[in-house]
């Protein structure tokens, strides 16, 4: 990316993103959350969900990859935030389904930060609220 | 029963310090699918400027969430777990984390309230590092649905 490039308005490349089931277990293990509702379609279907839905932070921790895979250094995150609006369901098969995230800044701040908008669709739905980063790009 | 709104403003102690492991970072940026490099190759991740591999942005609730519970489970709460849900999540980072780092957590309830017979809570966990310094600030609002 070229920082001076940067105003408002600056769409950042959209992404799609595969989740399957494999990768909820995989995310399960990996960030310590087994909560059944994320790998027991049983129990999901028991408590009214439409089948397993995947962990509102691992949709979360998906959608920032448009903004650290574009800025490079992860570490230029120094705010982000969401609310989990609509589940992400994820079928028992090998196809999965597909998050598709774009992005774009919304507003520059001093210290050469910038906001970021992020939207988060699986199914033709937004499925994070207010996603929000706040990046400082490089100088 | 009803969230007891008293556990507003309440702080815990702090927790055992959580040290942050190189692998334990490989294994959450893996898990997210990410290559980024500074997940992975130290001499990448010191190129860039740190000590150390960094943790990806959303690594601080594998941290908060163990020291969350406390709260959630605390039973003078009220919380019924069996129907709660992830509401909302900001963080707010004051220096990324490293690996190496040795992290505490101070949580308190910074807010709960009751909307259209959801019980909300706001839980806050400040992240500081061996030298109490801020590292991050994590809000969790976890969300009880209310019974049909």
């Amino acid at each position: 990316m070229d920082a001076e490039q940067v105003t408002v308005g600056y769409e950042i490349p959209e992404q799609e993103f595969t989740i399957t089931r494999a990768d909820l277990v995989r995310y399960a293990g990996a960030s310590g959350d087994f909560n059944v509702i994320h790998w027991n379609e049983r129990v999901a279907r028991e408590v009214g969900l439409p089948n397993v839905i995947a962990h509102g932070m691992f949709t979360m921790g998906l959608a920032i990859r448009v903004v650290t895979d574009w800025v490079g250094d992860p570490s230029a995150v120094v705010e982000y935030s969401c609310r989990f609006t609509r589940p992400v369901p994820v079928p028992d098969d090998s196809v999965g389904t597909v998050l598709t995230v774009s992005a774009k800044v919304t507003e520059l701040l001093d210290s050469n930060r910038a906001v970021i908008s992020l939207t988060a669709k699986n199914d033709g739905v937004t499925v994070l609220g207010k996603a929000r980063a706040v990046v400082t790009l490089p100088a | 029963m009803a969230i007891n709104t008293e556990f507003i403003g309440r702080t815990y102690p702090a927790t055992a310090p959580y040290a942050v492991g190189r692998e334990k970072i490989r294994e959450f940026a893996r898990s997210l699918g990410d290559a980024n490099p500074a997940y992975f190759d130290v001499a990448a991740a010191q190129a860039a400027g740190h000590t150390d591999l960094v943790a990806p942005p959303t690594f601080a609730i594998v941290i908060s969430m163990g020291s969350g519970e406390q709260v959630v489970f605390d039973p003078e709460l009220g919380l019924d777990y069996t129907r709660v849900v992830h509401g909302d999540q900001r963080f707010v980072h004051h220096r990324p984390i490293l690996a190496g780092d040795e992290l505490s957590c101070v949580v308190s309830v910074d807010d709960i309230r009751t909307v259209a017979g959801n019980d909300m809570i706001t839980v806050k966990t400040e992240i500081t590092d061996s030298f109490g310094a801020p590292v991050s600030t994590v809000y969790s609002l976890l969300l009880s649905r209310g019974e049909e």
